[in-house]
């Protein structure tokens, strides 16, 4: 969360409300689960971790709003994050690359080649692996599970490539 | 040394605004003893390519190179013998010929070159057992496995000590053991030091070359080393720290 939120602020200051309703946008259905606190919490230990600053914008006939920019040490972890080619869930690799995309931090084809062919070398690993178990053995099975989970990311990393290359 | 060379090599069909370019403008150096993936979603040129680099299908331009002889200019006879003795082909759909035992399948491709029948037959023998099947040599297709089907094939297609093996999606017609049962095979091949070039859209199989190569809209796109991998399989059982 920490590091979506900071690629998001990569593009332009801006404050917790539209940063929700950012996330909210390229997350669809599965951001409904996401509340406001969250971002708030989020924006509030990146301040404190010296991430980003915040600054207080007067409003006529309402309360100030915080707006927050990143700071060079941010920028600079936001760089390190796009970089990064640590797999875990489709929703953060996906808003890696909304973020990316829409702050012109990198090209959202290139991050999806990137992560493929770093999964691809995982599965080249585990194929290895799998053509010296014997058929049958326990392991093989736990070898097929990791197979199988490696092949439907990559698929999906095909659709995202499609998908960034007909918007870019 | 590089086997298989392409320098801007184009297969165009149609004409005018109806031009399509099914390969387009592709480089390609496949090294001695390499393993090379060509993967890409369907209908992306890869089997075209595959066409192209096996003498099957004459290029629009471009330049094809196997060693040391330019290829693409070949007449039809000499591109017909080069696919005889320097190439072995494996496709998706096996290609046995139903009525024949897996050893005459194996045998045939040695006897249409002129190869004498004790020689074809010892070759060919051999060449079955290499690919585990030396029990299975008198049964017809009919009676064998996919699996089993396909390593008959890949035997057919060393029978000529081909200098490259190209493979059109060999698994694409084969459920997951049988395509671990082929996949073995390749890697025993290249471990021999055969060079291969796949095609393939299954991920398991382009992981087991040296390299991969994307193919989208008939062009090259991406290269992933993958002799570097080995990085340990801890990070998959989620075992760490």
């Amino acid at each position: 969360m920490q590091d979506v939120v900071l690629a998001l602020l990569a593009k332009e200051p801006s404050h917790g409300y539209e940063l929700r309703a950012r996330l909210q946008e390229a997350l669809g259905p599965m951001g409904d689960a996401l509340n406001a606190g969250q971002v708030y919490v989020t924006l509030t230990r990146l301040e404190k971790a010296g991430l980003v600053t915040a600054e207080h914008v007067g409003q006529a006939h309402r309360p100030d709003r915080k707006v927050y920019a990143l700071t060079a040490e941010g920028r600079e972890r936001v760089g390190a994050w796009l970089t990064d080619l640590t797999w875990g869930r489709p929703s953060e690799f996906h808003l890696k690359l909304v973020a990316a995309a829409a702050a012109r931090l990198a090209d959202p084809v290139d991050l999806v080649e990137a992560q493929r062919g770093e999964l691809l070398r995982r599965l080249a690993d585990v194929q290895r692996a799998a053509l010296n178990e014997p058929d049958g053995s326990a392991a093989a099975l736990l070898i097929e599970g990791v197979t199988l989970r490696l092949e439907a990311d990559l698929r999906w990393l095909d659709a995202c490539a499609r998908y960034w290359e007909r918007k870019g | 040394m590089v086997t298989l060379r392409a320098r801007g090599l184009r297969k165009e069909y149609g004409r005018g605004t109806g031009l399509v370019r099914a390969v387009d403008h592709v480089d390609l150096d496949v090294e001695a003893g390499e393993t090379v993936a060509v993967v890409g979603p369907s209908g992306c040129g890869k089997s075209t390519l595959l066409h192209l680099l096996g003498g099957l299908e004459r290029p629009t331009g471009g330049e094809l190179w196997l060693d040391d002889r330019r290829i693409d200019r070949m007449s039809e006879t000499e591109l017909a013998r080069l696919r005889r003795h320097a190439i072995g082909f494996v496709f998706q759909a096996f290609e046995l010929v139903d009525e024949l035992t897996a050893r005459e399948n194996v045998e045939l491709p040695a006897l249409l070159a002129g190869v004498s029948p004790r020689v074809a037959r010892r070759h060919a023998a051999a060449l079955l057992e290499r690919v585990g099947l030396a029990e299975r040599a008198a049964h017809l297709p009919a009676a064998l496995s996919g699996g089993q089907r396909q390593r008959v094939a890949v035997a057919r297609a060393l029978i000529g000590r081909p200098r490259i093996v190209l493979a059109d999606e060999p698994t694409g017609n084969l459920d997951s053991a049988a395509t671990t049962e082929v996949l073995r095979l390749f890697a025993a091949l290249r471990a021999e030091g055969q060079t291969l070039l796949l095609v393939t859209h299954d991920a398991r199989v382009a992981a087991t070359a040296d390299r991969v190569i994307t193919m989208r809209d008939g062009a090259l796109v991406g290269r992933t080393n993958l002799t570097g991998a080995g990085g340990g399989l801890g990070a998959f059982a989620g075992l760490e720290g």
